[in-house]
């Protein structure tokens, strides 16, 4: 018996010291601009596929949903009052010196429920709802319990992922609710307690501008949402090696890249929406 | 019984970094087989590449007619059934109980009733010594207790093939003994290809039928037990005899200048240390993969080491086998391969069955 192989290519790696430099920052680059983007459209094909498959896991669905609720929702109304406020007043004053006192309202239901509900929302999910996620997925792949559920024969993207992208969407959907009765209260308050506008013209003027569409493309964003944050966490999580600051730099990840998908989602969809459905008139 | 395993041609990198390469090998069904490795040759990626967790770059896995790396998913869920896996730190589920983590697998893939789920498990746990945990979470016990709790789990399903990483780590050595006579007895009462990976020496020598070692990126030798303990090979030899005198060295391979100094200080591997017998099943069973003791040197022509195959109260196991045999054989032929079997004289009927939990004195390690 002879050791076959034993001294041959095994300092084949250590190349020279600028070309190595080179080929590190074309592989890092490389990694950016193609690999991961490319894992990441597989996971979301592959976790397409999970979707259709048998039995639905309702009760990790609510549990989930539930979950993020409880992380979500307190924030969500914290960050909508101002948000409502910080409007009323921005445009208040503008509006005011326009002479269009009564359409405060208007313009505040436009900003509010087409806009600030959904990016509101987005920040909460991919913030609270995203990061959370990532981090409990992220620690079970840590831990090879993603590995051990494999060997047991049970497709992890099914029995996780699935229900979680869902829960997440669909409490996106009631997020985006919550932002825009909310922020709207918030614009109130200020718009008649401190720049002394009247409750009448504020709620009258509510449908002058907007219409039922804007509300429709609003939750439909606050779903995308919720899907693609599900998406990335899981992504994120599934991928996470090297112990436990492997978590952290996956969490960390997540939101970056959840919260600048969303941004540029929610510009994508805005756009596609002014493009099909037209402006009220006055 | 069993399952025999495959592997031709297998290699895998990661990017750039070869882990191994050209890896083949037979894992005999029913047999118990080891892989040792100095630390990063890649022995667990290896484990977890037998089972499909990571896709190896060439090569072919075979289980039976299938090819592991090849299947489409839908049977590669399939052909894991196959496959009981225990995992460095258990890999329990954290947000259940012990009992639920190894009623798990049953609950999924079996229609049994919630009864006899709980029969089985209570068996299960029972054989691993657990019994009175079932209501503690993973994060409540200690690492020992996750091990073998992850045991539990990987036999529920009863499966032809068990794979074992690393059962020895942190484990203290008494625990490490009496688990690998849960494996030798597992081996005997359920006939599945066991592989285990370890760096446990003690366990290398005396559990196992068959021991292969990854060295380099290559598997620098695999066959019976017998064939690398009484190899030359050097580092075959300086690995098993956990020996700082060879050419493994601290990080990796050492130089050609280490190696003169070695030899200039007049350092000599010395004679090979003898055989210990093997490690035999405490439940009376006969194993069905066990190789007779000296078949292999016999028939290969050579001379054990002096002193081989004695065990602690000095019987010499190549007289002893052909007697261990011929009072086991009534029972093996009865009921070997039953679950929970058990020779109508009970465990220990033969006096010459090595006590659970002790292997053989293998002297000169």
């Amino acid at each position: 018996m002879s050791t076959p192989g034993i001294g041959a290519d095994q300092r084949g790696d250590k190349g020279g010291g600028s070309s190595a430099t080179f080929r590190k920052i074309g592989d890092g680059a490389a990694n950016v601009v193609v690999r991961e983007p490319g894992r990441f459209f597989a996971l979301c094909l592959d976790t397409g596929r999970a979707v259709f498959q048998w039995p639905f896991q309702w009760r990790e669905f609510v549990q989930q949903a539930w979950f993020i609720v409880s992380v979500t929702v307190v924030p969500t109304m914290l960050v909508a009052i101002p948000f409502g406020g910080i409007l009323s007043l921005q445009v208040g004053g503008l509006i005011r010196q326009l002479g269009a006192q009564s359409y405060t309202g208007a313009t505040a239901v436009v900003a509010i429920v087409r806009e600030a509900s959904p990016l509101v929302t987005s920040l909460l999910v991919a913030g609270a709802a995203g990061s959370a996620m990532c981090a409990d997925i992220g620690s079970r792949k840590i831990r090879e319990e993603i590995d051990a559920m494999e060997v047991l024969g049970i497709n992890p993207l099914h029995r996780l992922v699935v229900p979680r992208m869902f829960a997440c969407a669909f409490v996106a959907l009631f997020l985006n609710g919550l932002v825009s009765v909310v922020g709207l209260l918030g614009g109130y308050f200020f718009n008649v307690m401190l720049q002394g506008g009247t409750p009448g013209a504020y709620l009258a003027s509510f449908n002058a501008i907007a219409q039922l569409p804007d509300l429709l493309q609003a939750e439909f964003k606050a779903f995308v949402f919720g899907i693609t944050a599900g998406l990335v966490a899981a992504y994120k999580g599934l991928n996470a090696k090297g112990g436990p600051k492997g978590v952290g730099d996956a969490v960390n990840q997540t939101v970056v890249i959840t919260f600048m998908l969303l941004f540029v989602e929610n510009f994508l969809i805005s756009t596609l929406y002014f493009q099909f459905v037209p402006s009220k008139g006055m | 019984m069993g399952v025999e395993i495959r592997v031709e041609g297998l290699t895998k990198s990661f990017g750039r970094q070869v882990i191994w390469q050209d890896v083949s090998l037979t894992i005999p069904a029913g047999e118990i087989s080891v892989l040792l490795g100095p630390s990063g040759t890649g022995k667990s990626v290896f484990l977890k590449s037998l089972v499909g967790l990571l896709k190896p770059d060439r090569g072919h896995i075979w289980i039976g007619d299938r090819d592991l790396p090849y299947l489409p998913e839908g049977q590669l869920y399939e052909t894991r059934k196959l496959f009981g896996v225990l995992f460095q730190d258990g890999a329990l589920f954290g947000s259940m109980n012990l009992f639920d983590n190894i009623a798990f697998p049953l609950r999924e893939h079996t229609r049994k009733s919630e009864s006899e789920v709980k029969r089985i498990v209570l068996e299960k746990m029972d054989m691993v010594g657990l019994l009175g945990a079932e209501h503690k979470l993973p994060g409540e016990i200690s690492g020992g207790m996750k091990k073998r709790a992850g045991l539990a789990r990987a036999l529920v399903l009863d499966p032809e093939i068990l794979l074992v990483d690393e059962p020895d780590s942190g484990l203290d050595p008494v625990r490490t003994a009496f688990l690998n006579q849960v494996f030798i007895d597992l081996n005997a009462q359920i006939g599945a290809t066991f592989l285990i990976v370890t760096h446990d020496i003690n366990t290398a020598r005396t559990v196992p039928d068959n021991i292969g070692l990854l060295y380099q990126r290559h598997l620098a030798m695999f066959g019976p037990r017998e064939m690398l303990l009484s190899s030359e090979e050097p580092v075959v030899r300086q690995f098993l005899n956990a020996s700082k005198i060879g050419p493994i060295g601290m990080s990796e391979e050492k130089d050609e200048s280490e190696l003169e100094a070695e030899a200039k200080m007049g350092h000599d591997p010395g004679k090979l240390p003898s055989i210990p017998p093997q490690q035999m099943p405490s439940n009376g069973l006969l194993r069905a993969g066990m190789h007779a003791p000296g078949a292999w040197c016999a028939a290969h022509g050579v001379t054990p080491p002096p002193g081989s195959f004695v065990d602690d109260l000095g019987r010499n196991w190549v007289e002893e086998w052909p007697r261990y045999v011929a009072s086991m054989a009534p029972v093996g032929a009865s009921s070997a391969g039953q679950p929970g079997g058990m020779p109508p004289g009970g465990p220990g009927q033969f006096p010459g069955n090595p006590p659970p939990g002790r292997p053989g004195g293998g002297a000169g390690y």
